[in-house]
């Protein structure tokens, strides 16, 4: 039904998804954490900072990652050449563009979770001698499970969909960096690939229809656990 | 053996200023109207709000004191708190409610310490369920069992029974007398409602308004008239003793100095000590000893403070060294001519027993 082509895209896609979310998700705890239960002069920026690339175009974000991390650039060169790190053009710059699109995504959601499980069981925790850490893995991260599940899924839902950021910074490359919407976009362009696109555009609305739901699962298992 | 802790701290403009000894053992109550600020010093106790200034010492160990910038956060304290809402943890199991404390203790409690509780507290049917599966008092019974196998030194109680009907709190309160009497840590119990202070006290603290009013023995403090407006009940408590049961009539006689009182209340044992409630409005005053009257329930009292109560008056009364109230009208002292230090006749007809 899929030529190999698209089943090169479906997989590169679904790779490039899954290292941006892992990537993103310890961060996006930390950064949900502080946002949460933080109280400090600078937290509207840091706000602002984190929802940044919902508002961003993506180009501009691809553009910015480019001469940032372009093997030109003084960050790209100096990964380049300690750790022979090379972003551009390869499919792990794709999953760091597809990771800063979707964070936003991740930190909305674990942010409710937190917000909703308060400080009470916290406090009654560290009376049974928790120290703070202990608290955070046992009693914080187990009741935000649901809402870290979400967030999850939403971002992967998203960074599917990643185009701009990514043709901008690591170009379409097809094996590499041509994941879905580079390789709907491709046959468009393409005379006689009419065919092709539908069948990518229809893969995509499967893809992310699934992980729509299940975030919506995991959401209602938050206001379940909100009630009881 | 003492608790030994003092307070102060600014809320907005709420200025807590307290500062109490209790001893280290049994129930203090931390008694007076809801705003007094009890809730505040209990947070302050555990840890949970840091005062500005002020120490907490129980017995030898201290675990607050901000004129040497020692401030112990609530994990180090060992100071346990059975919250008013219970705060079980919903995504555990009863059990793993049970252990969270005991497994952070450095398992000082043994297998059989956790038997011998779960026991005293009517747990063995619960533990494999889910929290929310339990009512209000049973949750409650957990956070208990959970406090206690923390091995904690003090356990602080904040209205726990606020929010449970009548029937719930007859589910929680006999598990609370059990744990005090069955060697338990004491227990510092916050509460605006005289008869759980009067049930469970050994030792009482009035706060009002972020101040402590009076602090005493629970027979002492309570039936004291100058406190009226914060405790809000005329009612004293008395202590007695259990002479004889009646098979016959069901009654128990009951004994201060050389009176005898008599009451309905069953399984009392010969020379167990008791405690009861007896409201103001339930005592009549005579000035001879009436005995052709069917109250069976007379003592020999002196008159010891006189102070009007809005429309009436409340005379306090001492007893053997206890204080008895009776609430009576303007009209009946002219006609009696009752003044301080007279001698007279306590007749009384309904006797509330707390335990």
């Amino acid at each position: 039904m899929l030529n190999a082509a698209e089943i090169d895209a479906l997989f590169l896609s679904l790779k490039i998804a899954s290292v941006a979310v892992i990537l993103a998700l310890p961060l996006a705890i930390v950064v949900a954490f502080i946002l949460a239960r933080g109280r400090f002069a600078g937290k509207i920026l840091l706000d602002g900072l984190v929802h940044m690339p919902l508002v961003l175009p993506p180009v501009v974000l691809g553009y910015l990652l480019l001469i940032s991390l372009g093997t030109r650039a003084p960050l790209g060169a100096w990964l380049y050449d300690t750790l022979g790190l090379r972003l551009v053009f390869h499919w792990s710059g794709a999953a760091l563009a597809a990771a800063i699109v979707s964070f936003p995504f991740q930190v909305r959601a674990i942010r409710l979770a937190l917000e909703v499980s308060g400080r009470g069981l916290e406090q009654a925790a560290a009376t049974l001698g928790a120290g703070p850490l202990d608290r955070f893995l046992t009693i914080t991260l187990p009741l935000a499970a649901p809402g870290i599940i979400a967030g999850v899924m939403m971002a992967f839902a998203v960074s599917l969909g990643e185009f701009g950021a990514i043709i901008t910074f690591v170009s379409n490359i097809p094996g590499e960096t041509r994941t879905l919407p580079l390789a709907i976009y491709t046959a468009i362009q393409s005379p006689g690939g009419e065919a092709m696109a539908a069948r990518l555009a229809g893969l995509s609305i499967g893809l992310a229809f699934v992980a729509l739901i299940l975030a919506e699962i995991a959401t209602r298992r938050i206001s379940h656990g909100r009630r009881s | 053996m003492t608790l030994d802790i003092r307070i102060h701290h600014l809320l907005g403009t709420f200025e807590l200023d307290v500062a109490f000894k209790a001893p280290a053992i049994g129930v203090t109550a931390l008694f007076g109207p809801s705003g007094a600020g009890k809730s505040s010093v209990i947070a302050c106790i555990a840890g949970l709000i840091h005062p500005r200034d002020g120490h907490v010492r129980l017995s030898d160990e201290t675990v607050l004191d901000r004129s040497k910038g020692l401030c112990l956060p609530p994990h180090k304290r060992r100071i346990g708190v059975l919250f008013q809402d219970g705060r079980l943890f919903p995504h555990m199991t009863v059990k793993d409610n049970l252990l969270y404390g005991w497994k952070r203790t450095g398992k000082r409690a043994d297998r059989h310490e956790i038997a011998r509780l779960i026991a005293l507290l009517g747990l063995e049917d619960f533990m494999t369920r889910r929290t929310h599966d339990l009512s209000g008092g049973e949750q409650q019974r957990v956070a208990l069992g959970r406090a206690l196998l923390a091995d904690v030194r003090l356990l602080l109680l904040d209205e726990p029974l606020t929010g449970l009907d009548d029937a719930r709190r007859q589910e929680i309160l006999p598990w609370l007398e059990r744990v005090r009497d069955e060697g338990g840590p004491p227990f510092i119990y916050v509460s605006h409602r005289v008869e759980d202070v009067a049930r469970l006290a050994d030792h009482v603290v009035v706060m009002n308004k972020g101040r402590i009013e009076i602090a005493g023995s629970a027979a002492d403090v309570l039936p004291r008239l100058d406190l009226m407006p914060v405790t809000g009940v005329a009612e004293a408590v008395l202590e007695a003793t259990v002479q004889s049961c009646d098979e016959k009539d069901g009654l128990v006689e009951l004994a201060i100095g050389k009176d005898r009182l008599f009451a309905a209340i069953p399984n009392r044992k010969q020379g167990e000590t008791v405690r009861m409630r007896i409201g103001a409005d339930d005592v009549t005053l005579s000035l001879s000893r009436p005995d052709d009257i069917s109250a069976n329930s007379i003592l020999a009292v002196q008159i010891s403070a006189i102070k009007p109560d809005g429309a009436h008056i409340l005379i306090s009364l001492e007893c053997e060294g206890q204080i008895l109230l009776a609430r009576i009208t303007d009209r009946s002292r002219h006609r009696l001519s009752l003044v301080e230090g007279m001698h007279l006749y306590a007749i009384i007809k309904t006797i509330k027993l707390v335990h």
